[in-house]
């Protein structure tokens, strides 16, 4: 194994528990840095979120079905879906906006990395309060215990009009939620047999969503409470003592920590003794700070093989940051700009494509995406102030510093040399280059 | 994939991780000379008479017996009385079956003789998550799971050039994810490179530096394989923008399990590229929104015309052209859903399923037998056609390969399926 220097290891970090450094971040050692982003206060000069008043819901008129009548329903309902459509946009930008603006990343890194672990798209919840209220709750647990963060999710009002939870009763199970949160959020597939969602289904049964309010409620009569068989254990299950067995399993650890690794670290699992180290840290609390710090300490994590490509969120806010470009100070125009670029890019915040979360690794390297990626970083450089880049003879050095990249390669340092003349041009594509996509 | 992890370690890794991302484990930097590419891909365009395919995947789990539905069975007005449609509801296409109402442009292609519905197609002990069955249609490897998808090794199978293959999407397919190669992907809004010096500077990014981090390398690659998909697409392709979607209500019900819409857009720029004769012969789309626990009907018959708008007229544009002709369409979903209802007028994860081909090769009507309603394994179907028994005709008798070697020697094919 060849180790990276530690200049090298602080970037690093900040990559990984961030969303990449800042100018001057990488002078601190790598143990002052760590400290710095797991200990740092969440949320120093963050945006505060959106005021999301429930959009109203038009009425239908079930018994005039005139054509006028029937005209007004429709304009009524297109009126709403607008005013919902705006409130997701406004959600998405908040968020994007406050992964730039806070002074220490971490915390908005972990609600990140669990959007993407608990993945629950808008496109089928709609309300953006709920959303809203869940991403709350990661940014408030997301540094905790994973079992508050696992109880906080099962009767999670988005999660549940996400996972037909509003449909599961007693009589009439609906499945979708008990599959995908032993699946996807605590065991792995593979780990539980379909007996054991069928049964999990039934204990989950009886929680239901106020479509006013927004507010989850366990109703008891819906609940199904003859006695459910799930790991071959007999009980009277609900919501709460599932996800306690289903935590105590011992599939559930390595899972978790297998999630944090795969996003943070490396697609290349840890090997055993690494594994142990890391479950020691995860502990019966789960806890995920100490995993974190775990993690940092692990050799693999100084690895030179230990490489990510950063999902395409990540690379914008790591641009963004690195450029000091707040997404709220653009104008609409350029707004519209950046989202639509993370639509062409198949990753916007809060969209995730299905409850199994965001692809990785190579799939986020298509040919396609490496044109958005130049357009979306040229809209971003129209708006950052590249005075101390254009008074500076070596342009190409010095976006290499700005942008914080341990080295340029010949290809890159040729490349770039092309454009040296024009900050702008220089620093739009040397965000598009292997060595900023990819986070050594 | 990389040195560093063979395949034991990989296997292990795919249990630990607890999702099979073939995507993320898609091929490193092969070398290629792209002048070569560049110089055969202008004076040598695709022979007018080779086959060509395209991959439409219906993410979610879409409800077979809901699609081509056995309205006239008692078993399956009892099993779902809540979501089952009467027989004068659907369109008939006989031996007592009939297409959902949303599809009345196929239901035209039925009649002209250019669609043809395999029934009960799926694999050996099924798997009801949508990763997992997803990943096993993908791969086309039921047993294990696999870094590579079926395309995938078709491609690397031919002259690794990525654009044999073509995906409709920013992000790539499984599917398409080879050991050597991964397909070329175009977004439905064309591709427009800058020019004057950061072209050329944007071009230059793309060379490959020896001993490069994988990851590194590529990046580099896919910029190289974007400048070279520009040159051989670029003047056929400026396709509509598919842009913001307005939401959906209904359709959107079952989105939790992946997919996206604007399939017509999709369709439209592969028909151009399939008249324009450029050297791609495996495209992939997709429309999702399957995943129907809830509220089925109005959900699926929504989606289920979505996809016969945008097939209907796609199929009839092919075949009024010549290369056209050569194209199959082939449709399908990780997997159909249970033949009872759940009490949430919607169905949980199933098995077998109705796959569809259309195209002038193919050879129309029914194919595999119709599963039993009565006979079921553990509540539901009993798949009656293993799907890469489809997939070798596809590879053998549209893409002219070996099946043998990218199905792991999987014996079975559905012969007749499609004319040589």
């Amino acid at each position: 194994m060849v180790e990276v220097n530690e200049r090298s290891a602080v970037r690093r970090l900040y990559d990984r528990f961030g969303f990449g450094a800042r100018p001057g971040d990488l002078d601190q050692p790598f143990a002052e840095a760590l400290d710095r982003l797991l200990t740092a206060p969440p949320g120093g000069n963050a945006p505060a979120p959106p005021d999301l008043p429930p959009p109203p819901r038009p009425e239908k008129n079930k018994k005039d079905k005139s054509a006028e009548q029937t005209e007004q329903d429709r304009a009524a309902k297109k009126k709403a879906n607008k005013a919902r459509a705006a409130q997701q946009k406004q959600l998405a930008a908040w968020w994007l906006d406050r992964m730039v603006a806070v002074d220490v990343a971490t915390t908005e890194r972990l609600t990140w990395f669990w959007h993407g672990h608990f993945a629950t798209s808008a496109q089928k919840v709609k309300i953006a309060k709920l959303m809203l209220d869940q991403n709350e709750k990661f940014r408030k647990l997301g540094l905790g215990s994973f079992t508050d963060l696992a109880h906080a999710m099962i009767d999670d009002p988005a999660m549940i009009v996400w996972l037909d939870g509003n449909d599961n009763k007693a009589g009439a199970a609906n499945e979708n939620l008990a599959r995908e949160f032993m699946e996807l959020f605590t065991l792995g597939v593979g780990h539980y047999t379909e007996d054991d969602v069928r049964e999990a289904a039934r204990a989950l049964t009886g929680w239901t969503i106020d479509r006013k309010t927004g507010v989850a409620k366990f109703v008891a009569k819906r609940h199904d409470d003859k006695p459910a068989t799930i790991f071959g254990k007999q009980d009277d299950y609900d919501a709460s003592s599932f996800v306690d067995l289903a935590l105590s399993r011992e599939e559930s650890a390595p899972f978790v920590v297998g999630r944090l690794w795969y996003r943070l670290v490396s697609p290349t699992p840890p090997d055993e003794q690494a594994r142990g180290r890391l479950l020691d840290a995860y502990g019966a609390r789960r806890d995920i700070k100490a995993t974190l710090r775990a993690i940092a300490s692990e050799p693999a994590f100084r690895d030179e093989k230990t490489a990510l490509v950063k999902q395409p969120v990540e690379w914008l806010v790591g641009l963004l940051r690195a450029l000091g470009v707040r997404p709220s100070a653009l104008d609409e125009k350029l707004q519209a700009k950046l989202y639509k670029g993370l639509m062409g890019l198949g990753q916007v915040p809060f969209r995730p494509p299905s409850v199994g979360g965001w692809p990785s690794g190579a799939s986020w390297l298509t040919t396609a995406a490496g044109l958005t990626r130049l357009k979306v970083a040229q809209a971003v450089v129209e708006q950052a102030n590249l005075d101390s880049l254009a008074q500076n003879k070596d342009k190409v050095e010095a976006v290499r510093a700005l942008l914080a990249v341990d080295a340029w390669s010949d290809r890159t340092r040729a490349a770039l040399g092309k454009v040296a003349a024009d900050p702008a041009k220089v620093t739009a594509l040397a965000a598009c280059a292997p060595e900023y996509v990819v986070s050594a | 994939m990389n040195d560093h992890m063979n395949p034991l370690t990989r296997r292990r890794f795919l249990t630990w991780s607890g999702i099979a991302a073939a995507g993320a484990l898609a091929a490193g930097a092969t070398q290629v000379d792209w002048d070569d590419l560049m110089s055969a891909a202008a004076d040598d365009p695709l022979d007018p008479d080779a086959g060509v395919l395209v991959v439409l995947t219906l993410y979610g789990g879409n409800d077979g017996l809901n699609t081509v539905v056995p309205a006239g069975d008692d078993a399956y007005q009892d099993l779902r009385p809540e979501l089952a449609y009467k027989p004068d509801e659907v369109l008939d296409i006989g031996e007592g079956l009939g297409l959902n109402p949303g599809m009345k442009g196929m239901k035209g292609l039925w009649d002209d003789g250019s669609l043809a519905i395999v029934r009960g197609v799926g694999y050996p002990n099924p798997d009801h998550s949508h990763f997992r069955s997803m990943g096993i249609w993908q791969t086309g490897s039921p047993k294990s799971a696999v870094p590579t998808g079926w395309l995938g090794r078709w491609l690397d199978a031919t002259d690794g050039n990525p654009l044999h293959a073509l995906a409709i999407d920013p992000v790539l397919p499984p599917l398409f994810a080879g050991e050597k190669t991964a397909a070329a992907s175009l977004p439905a809004g064309g591709l427009q490179l800058p020019k004057g010096d950061l072209g050329a500077a944007f071009a230059a990014l793309g060379e490959p530096v020896s001993g490069e981090e994988r990851w590194q390398a590529t990046a580099a690659r896919s910029i190289a394989d974007l400048h070279n998909a520009a040159k051989t697409l670029g003047g056929a392709v400026h396709g509509p923008d598919t842009g913001d979607r307005e939401d959906d209500e209904e359709r959107d019900k079952g989105a939790s399990a992946g997919g996206k819409g604007g399939l017509a857009a999709q369709l439209d720029v592969v028909a151009r590229l399939i008249e324009a004769g450029v050297p791609t012969r495996a495209y992939s789309v997709s429309l999702g929104g399957f995943d129907t626990h809830a509220d089925e009907r109005d959900t699926q018959e929504r989606l289920l015309s979505e996809l016969d708008s945008a097939v209907t007229p796609f199929a009839k544009r092919l075949a009024a052209t010549d290369r056209g002709k050569q194209a199959v369409v082939l449709v399908y979903s990780e997997f159909g859903r249970r033949v009872k209802g759940n009490a949430s007028e919607g169905t949980d994860h199933g098995t077998a399923g109705p796959v569809f081909l259309v195209g002038d090769r193919v050879q129309a009507g029914f194919h595999g037998e119709q599963p039993s309603l009565t006979d079921l394994d553990d509540d539901d179907l009993k798949s009656t056609t293993d799907f890469r028994d489809i997939y070798a005709v596809l590879l053998q008798d549209v893409l002219g390969a070996d099946p043998a070697r990218i199905l792991d020697e999987h014996p079975g094919k559905l012969d007749g399926l499609v004319a040589t």
